[in-house]
């Protein structure tokens, strides 16, 4: 691992000059990517700026009945928080569908927005990437790639996004708040993430030197009949191969409105607008949750040994929306 | 060899099972090295040093965490409890007693990680946390009951190589019915029951 200087911010401007005086400094939030990345050399940062002990780590209620998450927040404290299991269950259920306990009780939402794709070549030093080094190519799309993406990707880069946070914040119509330092900002998370194209290494629209103060979610009525369901190769405590966050309102049989996003079948995660388009006004039945998944994956450019993923998520869709409806229904 | 402090050293304070430590670490010294290497508490155990095994685990502040993805330096003004903190004397923690009675183990490499997480899970389940293996996660379902599936599903990130996962589940589920008995005896109520409340 390469020296680094340590420094723990106290305030918000504090950490965000600290980034701005040293272009190589990252954030440390909860550490459980970056030290990793750290001591496998792919990360290299020649200072840290320790941001966990700033106030943001609260969950309040906005004006217009949604909720502010804090940055610093922790994965578990998310997750196990009254408001966001009464109103966003599909929420809770994302973040205790990542990682372990352990892993929970450090990682932030902030950190856990802007982990890294855990593509085997990525962190591979010996092998070409172009997310670790733009130009070296993609030894994923010749080599080791069940678990790439499906959606969205390019010629350039697979890799996945492995966040389950992150897919259902796509489903809720979160926005992202951050500081720099020349004052806030803010963006929506479906523009949070930017297409792969051929720069798969700049992989977020924030600002250089940025840092993630919060998440807002507005208030959703949709996601009290909401759902998480994930698929991986164990049944705990592994990356996702695909995954749904869906959330259904029907009313007199049929949707009246939808909320559809997939994981781990693109660079970020997926929010299934085609797949929403055909569901609302449609019958909620099994038809339609079928039509509403091809209609979504019709776009899907599978590589040879990951095809398997169009078919896992069309059944995916088509059980969780008809999981969702019998509930909704009762 | 302690290094001195320089850019990229600092002298720290670990407050370790209630103990101040002062040393100087390298920043890039993990917390579970500085136990391990440092301050001969080597009850906490290296295994894959990725934050993948869970053999690592301490408590900080309460909270398992995995010390292997820790910095040492970013550990300073934290209570960290490691598995030498656990018993009171010569009385063994309950999980402890409870991984004894019920062979929670076989080679023992993951046994300190393991209870430190079980008292950890034992104490989140109490705090009304839901987890994936919760049919429903809104608090009106109340509490789940702490079933071998959500113990599994609990546990899963300490992982044990020699496999004796049945009698962990067994161990934990021991202990935590101990757990629930002794907060009952204190104050009438299920364990779980006020702080779910107050949440």
């Amino acid at each position: 691992m390469r020296e680094f200087e340590y420094q723990r911010a106290d305030d918000v401007s504090g950490a965000v000059a600290l980034l701005a005086a040293d272009p190589s400094a990252r954030f440390l939030g909860g550490g459980t990517n970056l030290v990793d990345l750290m001591k496998t050399g792919v990360e290299r940062p020649a200072r840290l700026v320790d941001v966990r002990e700033l106030p943001l780590d609260g969950i309040e209620e906005t004006p217009d009945g949604g909720l502010r998450i804090g940055a610093t927040v922790t994965n578990s404290d998310l997750a196990a928080h009254p408001e966001v299991r009464r109103r966003y269950p599909v929420l809770t259920q994302a973040v205790l569908a990542g990682a372990s306990g352990q892993l929970r009780n450090m990682a932030t939402v902030g950190g856990n927005l802007l982990q890294r794709t855990r593509c085997g070549y990525f962190t591979d030093l010996s092998r070409p990437c172009n997310k670790r080094a733009p130009g070296s190519g993609c030894s994923a799309i010749g080599g080791e790639h069940h678990n790439h993406a499906v959606l969205g990707a390019s010629d350039h880069c697979v890799a996945v996004h492995p966040s389950d946070m992150g897919v259902a914040l796509a489903a809720l119509d979160a926005a992202v708040e951050y500081e720099t330092p020349d004052g806030p900002g803010e963006l929506p998370l479906a523009d949070f993430y930017l297409p792969v194209g051929d720069t798969p290494h700049r992989e977020t629209a924030l600002p250089p030197g940025a840092l993630i103060t919060g998440v807002t979610l507005p208030p959703a009525p949709v996601a009290a009949h909401s759902r998480y369901r994930k698929v991986r190769e164990r049944a705990s405590y592994a990356f996702a191969i695909g995954s749904v966050a869906a959330a259904l309102d029907i009313e007199d049989g049929v949707v009246r409105e939808a909320r559809l996003a997939f994981g781990a079948v693109a660079s970020r995660p997926w929010r299934a607008r085609a797949a929403e388009a055909v569901l609302t006004g449609a019958p909620a039945d099994g038809d339609t949750f079928a039509a509403a998944a091809d209609a979504e994956l019709a776009a899907a450019r599978p590589l040879p040994d990951n095809g398997y993923k169009v078919t896992l998520m069309r059944n995916l869709v088509v059980a969780v929306l008809t999981e969702l409806a019998g509930e909704a229904a009762r | 060899m302690a290094p001195t402090p320089s850019s990229t050293s600092s002298a720290v304070t670990l407050n370790i099972n209630g103990e101040k430590h002062q040393l100087t670490v390298d920043h890039r010294t993990t917390l579970l090295d500085a136990l391990r290497e440092r301050l001969d508490l080597t009850g906490t155990k290296k295994g894959c040093d990725q934050g993948q095994c869970g053999a690592c685990t301490v408590l900080v502040d309460g909270r398992r965490a995995v010390s292997c993805l820790n910095l040492a330096v970013a550990a300073e003004g934290r209570e960290i409890t490691t598995i030498e903190g656990m018993a009171e004397g010569d009385r063994l923690h309950p999980v402890q007693q409870a991984f004894l009675d019920l062979d929670g183990y076989q080679c023992g490499y993951c046994t300190p990680g393991q209870i430190c997480s079980a008292i950890a899970v034992i104490e989140e389940h109490a705090a009304g946390w839901p987890s994936a293996a919760t049919e429903d996660v809104r608090p009106e379902a109340g509490p789940p009951p702490l079933t071998p599936d959500e113990i599994r599903e609990r546990m899963s990130g300490n992982l044990c190589r020699c496999g004796a996962y049945v009698s962990i589940v067994q161990a934990v589920t021991r202990a935590a019915e101990a757990h629930g008995e002794a907060a009952r005896d204190d104050d009438g109520t299920p364990a779980g029951t006020a702080k779910e409340a107050a949440a």
